[in-house]
């Protein structure tokens, strides 16, 4: 430290962080319609699809049945991507909507731990919702998602994984373009579920679209998934690609997500983010 | 060595290449403990030189030492002994006066937290609505929040665009004397951009006046008054922002 400088009073990243995560759980602390909403879609997916298999499993015994488990699976575990997703953006939209983002970006707290933040809000959300819906399952219809056993783990950490890529993706969007990008939130992710191989093999797809499913880390926790279920063998060469691909995924989101957060603080955006 | 408060050399910033800029050339130096005021009209730079001071805004040109640390390099050791207030800033509205005050004493790593917030809901008069959303909060009991927030961490350097807009004048006058008494018990640097002519002169010790981006005269208040033969500074106000002529020495 140059002479005259004084040692700032610096906080733990890790009580910055909480501080975060504090002021988006005292939102839900009085807010049941907010908690409502967290379990709302992931449970109403799980009775409708539900229904649907339980439907195809009685026209046909066997083959039929052992299908339902992995179309409810698929369900499953790709509402904790789009959970994941949600999670992450909305807890940045929140802070659009309520205009404070000024107030966060002048105090200490770190862009990477402004993420970290939403990262851990987005585990709870998901936790709080998909965790509903695969009781739900269980209850109703008997599927238990833990019948992948342990690398159910890393399956849901790869989904979550992927779920906040696509987020800061969506995150730097908002930061470029306002809340006119917000609509993102809620929507990208349907448009990456029919090339995320998520009810049917990538096999399936046109040979030109495999290429481009077979680059979506989900797409390889669903075949992994699928060989767990119908085969009852872990495919760790499907997990590993995951892995990597979600390193490629978040580095490039990162990247982008600073590089506009650059140009936010050139054009000023920071203070009047939300109009 | 006593490092000033603030040391601002050359400070522009245009939107786009090409524009005029919004802040041109700025340099000044804030000494601790001093109260300065930023003057000017709408567009004048106020705001963009605050955002800039505070590194919401990247400048075009120049630099910015807060607290011995350059915003481009070091800016979160600065502003962990730095704050800001801006009626334009909202606290997250469902949040009550003390979830706020609590998220930012986590934010800047407030030691015993609960006790700073006990002393400024005590301070600052926020007994009554402790626990009311802040979006439910009178324009006047919004300003004391947030002022009370802009204290948690006992900044060292203070930031301040337009305090008391919109609040009537008693609520003003109380702001008023609530920075004054801060400033004399810790010796606090604060800088204040605002319209409010008779708040300028009665808080700081020395007013920036700017137009167009540019420090066009500056003193304390006194001294514009005597340099410009009016009787207060709103007079001189109008002098510079009607580009009239000083009073000849």
């Amino acid at each position: 430290m140059s002479a005259g400088r004084e040692a700032a009073p610096q906080g733990s990243a890790a009580r910055r962080i909480w501080g975060l995560m504090y002021r988006h759980l005292a939102l839900y602390r009085r807010s049941w319609p907010r908690l409502f909403e967290l379990m709302y879609w992931p449970v109403l997916q799980m009775v409708v699809w539900g229904f649907v298999t339980a439907y195809l499993a009685g026209l046909q015994s066997g083959p039929a049945s052992i299908a339902a488990g992995v179309l409810l699976g698929g369900v499953l575990l790709w509402e904790v991507t789009l959970r994941a997703q949600m999670g992450f953006a909305l807890s940045f939209l929140e802070e659009v909507w309520s205009r404070n983002l000024g107030h966060l970006f002048v105090s200490p707290l770190r862009p990477w731990e402004l993420l970290a933040g939403f990262a851990a809000m987005s585990v709870l959300r998901t936790l709080v919702g998909v965790g509903a819906a695969m009781l739900l399952a269980f209850l109703l219809y008997g599927f238990g998602i833990w019948r992948l056993g342990p690398v159910l783990v890393l399956h849901l950490a790869a989904l979550m994984a992927m779920g906040w890529a696509v987020a800061l993706g969506v995150t730097a969007l908002i930061l470029r373009h306002g809340a006119g990008a917000e609509a993102l939130a809620w929507g990208v992710m349907f448009g990456i579920a029919p090339f995320a191989a998520v009810f049917y093999p990538v096999a399936v797809l046109p040979g030109w679209l495999q290429p481009v499913a077979l680059a979506i880390p989900a797409a390889h926790v669903f075949e992994g998934m699928r060989a767990a279920l119908l085969h009852g063998v872990v495919a760790w060469d499907h997990l590993a690609w995951a892995v990597l691909l979600n390193g490629v995924w978040l580095a490039g989101a990162a990247w982008i997500f600073l590089a506009q957060f650059q140009v936010a603080r050139e054009r000023g955006a920071l203070l009047n983010i939300g109009e | 060595m006593d490092i000033p408060a603030l040391r601002v050399e050359g400070l522009s910033k245009a939107y786009r290449p090409g524009d005029r800029p919004a802040v041109d050339g700025l340099t000044f130096t804030l000494p601790r403990g001093a109260t300065w005021g930023l003057l000017g009209g709408n567009g004048a730079g106020k705001s963009t030189t605050i955002a800039m001071l505070l590194g919401l805004l990247t400048p075009s040109a120049g630099r910015v030492i807060a607290l011995g640390h350059d915003m481009a390099t070091d800016r979160f050791a600065a502003l962990a002994r730095m704050n800001f207030s801006s009626p334009y800033i909202a606290l997250p509205h469902r949040l009550t006066t003390v979830e706020n005050l609590r998220v930012y004493a986590h934010l800047y790593g407030v030691p015993q937290a609960e006790r700073r917030i006990a002393a400024l809901v005590e301070e600052f008069a926020l007994g009554d609505f402790a626990s009311r959303p802040a979006g439910q909060l009178s324009a006047g009991q919004k300003t004391r929040v947030a002022l009370a927030k802009a204290l948690i961490n006992r900044p060292a350097l203070l930031l301040l665009d337009e305090p008391t807009a919109s609040l009537d004048p008693d609520t003003g006058d109380w702001v008023r004397g609530a920075l004054e008494r801060y400033r004399a018990e810790t010796g606090a640097a604060i800088l204040l951009a605002s319209h409010n002519m008779g708040e300028v002169e009665r808080l700081c010790a020395h007013v920036l006046m700017l137009k167009g981006g540019r420090v066009v005269d500056e003193g304390s208040p006194a001294a514009l008054l005597a340099r410009y033969g009016r009787d207060d500074l709103e007079e001189v106000f109008l002098d510079i922002a009607r580009g009239r002529e000083r009073v000849p020495a």
